[in-house]
């Protein structure tokens, strides 16, 4: 039997199409992926996010506990509230999961997992847990949405009282903060997956149906994860088990910028990211846009001077109207490259993602 | 959910249409239940013209938003034409299957395998029986 969020029957009335994401039945759509993805760019649309999985992080020694289990470092997070990306490395370096890693204090913490990997993430974090003295929660009484576009922010803020609508609208990017409403269980941050401003929401999942359907009423667009694939891949953002798994490293997959080397602390994975960028990092993640007509797919051959690669994602850009990929090819491919589809071998050209942000193109067409 | 399927054409249980045309060739669409399914249709390929087809053969692709998908030739024959406005608005196969969404058109085609194909009310049951 496939998981369903509080919000299941919800989707259902409101005419999604569900498909199996990670163990979940979740919308793909609720009618016009296009649609759901324009109203991102544009205004501001909503996703039910509460497959993925919060996980609190409690104790005198948390700090230092992350700090080893994590490639980025969260001893940057200085002020309260601020959030990290981060991978999750097992020895080699490979990734486990990508995550975002919240701070509430010195002593705790909450991390934000994708759901298919919720389970394995669980066991190894709480078997490295143990020497810290650190509590591992999985939060599973929590439900989690989404609310992302231009207009995000002011349209759901409207629906808070007033001391939390000040408060959240004050919220730094990619930060965030427990809301009074609720007696302090929900908490909101400008966080996101779609290269829009916005906000992701955490509250007690009973309470999810009656947000849901106040932000609906509040005119924010419901939208299904085929919207929320094609706002995250022209927004340059990796989709786990797609762009990055444990055969990769974040040096591989366009993610060198969350690891910190700097200041020098032992994490898991360092030595072998090291000794991988002492010899040189043998492959790149790098954006493609297809030249010619037709659509790039994840596992389509890119062909290159430098050797042969492989798309890792790819899709048609509604805002674009061209279509755009991730692919993983040799450190020194370089332009011109062409990808075999179906048997036919089409031009395309390596771009620096994001593709798209703040609904502008970021790249020359 | 209801999908449109006009009396005067014939399908398959792969979800292509099939229309006579007065000079004998058969022009060939998805059907709008496929559209459906398919979801927001972003690029067709549609195969050349002059290339002879079995019946049954891949050989046009529909891209939807979040894949791809084979349509399969209903009947052997020879590729007459294929719809070129498709090259630029993939989406008529969303607004229009019966219509200006056609795919491509086959010459020499067998009659009676043409009235072999399901007809309405057959693809209509076809329908009815694989619903969710």
């Amino acid at each position: 039997m496939p998981l369903e969020t509080p919000l299941h029957a919800r989707h259902r009335e409101l005419g999604a199409r569900l498909v199996d994401f990670g163990g979940w039945d979740m919308p793909l759509h609720y009618g016009s992926q296009i649609e759901e993805h324009h109203a991102v760019r544009r205004d501001a649309g909503m996703f039910d996010v509460s497959h993925m999985r919060a996980v609190d992080i409690a104790g005198e020694r948390a700090t230092e506990f992350l700090r080893q289990l994590l490639a980025n470092d969260v001893a940057r997070l200085s002020t309260p509230g601020k959030a990290l990306y981060s991978c999750l490395l097992n020895d080699a370096g490979g990734v486990l999961d990508d995550l975002i890693v919240y701070h509430h204090d010195a002593r705790n913490f909450r991390l934000v997992v994708n759901a298919g990997t919720a389970d394995k993430d669980l066991a190894w974090i709480a078997a490295r847990a143990a020497p810290f003295g650190v509590a591992v929660t999985a939060r599973g009484d929590l439900a989690m949405v989404a609310v992302q576009g231009p207009n995000a922010r002011q349209k759901t803020a409207a629906l808070l009282p007033a001391a939390d609508r000040d408060a959240a609208l004050a919220l730094p990017v990619f930060a965030g903060s427990a809301l009074g409403t609720l007696d302090g269980r929900a908490f909101i941050a400008r966080t996101g997956y779609t290269g829009e401003d916005g906000f992701e929401i955490m509250l007690p999942a009973e309470h999810v149906l009656d947000l849901w359907n106040r932000l609906l009423a509040a005119g924010i667009r419901p939208c299904g994860l085929g919207a929320r694939d094609t706002l995250r891949l022209e927004a340059g953002m990796n989709l786990y088990g797609n762009d990055m798994s444990e055969a990769s490293t974040p040096l591989e997959s366009g993610l060198a910028w969350t690891v910190a080397f700097e200041p020098p602390r032992e994490f898991i994975g360092r030595s072998a990211l090291a000794a991988q960028r002492a010899a040189g990092v043998p492959r790149k993640l790098v954006g493609l846009l297809l030249e010619d007509k037709g659509v790039l797919r994840a596992h389509q051959p890119v062909l290159t001077a430098a050797g042969a690669g492989e798309i890792t994602s790819g899709t048609y850009s509604p805002t674009l109207e061209r279509s755009i990929a991730l692919a993983r090819v040799p450190a020194g491919a370089a332009d011109p490259v062409e990808v075999d589809i179906r048997g036919k071998r089409l031009r395309a050209r390596i771009v620096r993602p994001p593709f798209v942000r703040n609904g502008k193109a970021l790249i020359s067409l | 959910m209801s999908s449109n399927v006009p009396a005067e054409l014939r399908y398959t249980k792969s979800h292509e249409w099939v229309r006579r045309n007065p000079d004998g060739s058969v022009t060939v669409g998805i059907t709008d239940h496929a559209q459906h399914a398919l979801g927001d249709i972003v690029f067709a390929e549609a195969p050349d013209a002059g290339r002879a087809v079995a019946a049954g053969e891949a050989c046009a692709v529909v891209e939807s938003v979040k894949a791809a998908s084979d349509v399969y030739s209903p009947l052997a024959g020879e590729v007459a034409g294929a719809n070129a406005a498709l090259g630029e608005t993939p989406e008529l196969i969303n607004t229009d299957p019966y219509g200006a969404g056609w795919l491509f058109t086959l010459k020499a085609v067998d009659a009676a395998a043409v009235d072999a194909l399901l007809d309405a009310a057959a693809y209509d049951a076809f329908l009815e029986e694989t619903a969710e």
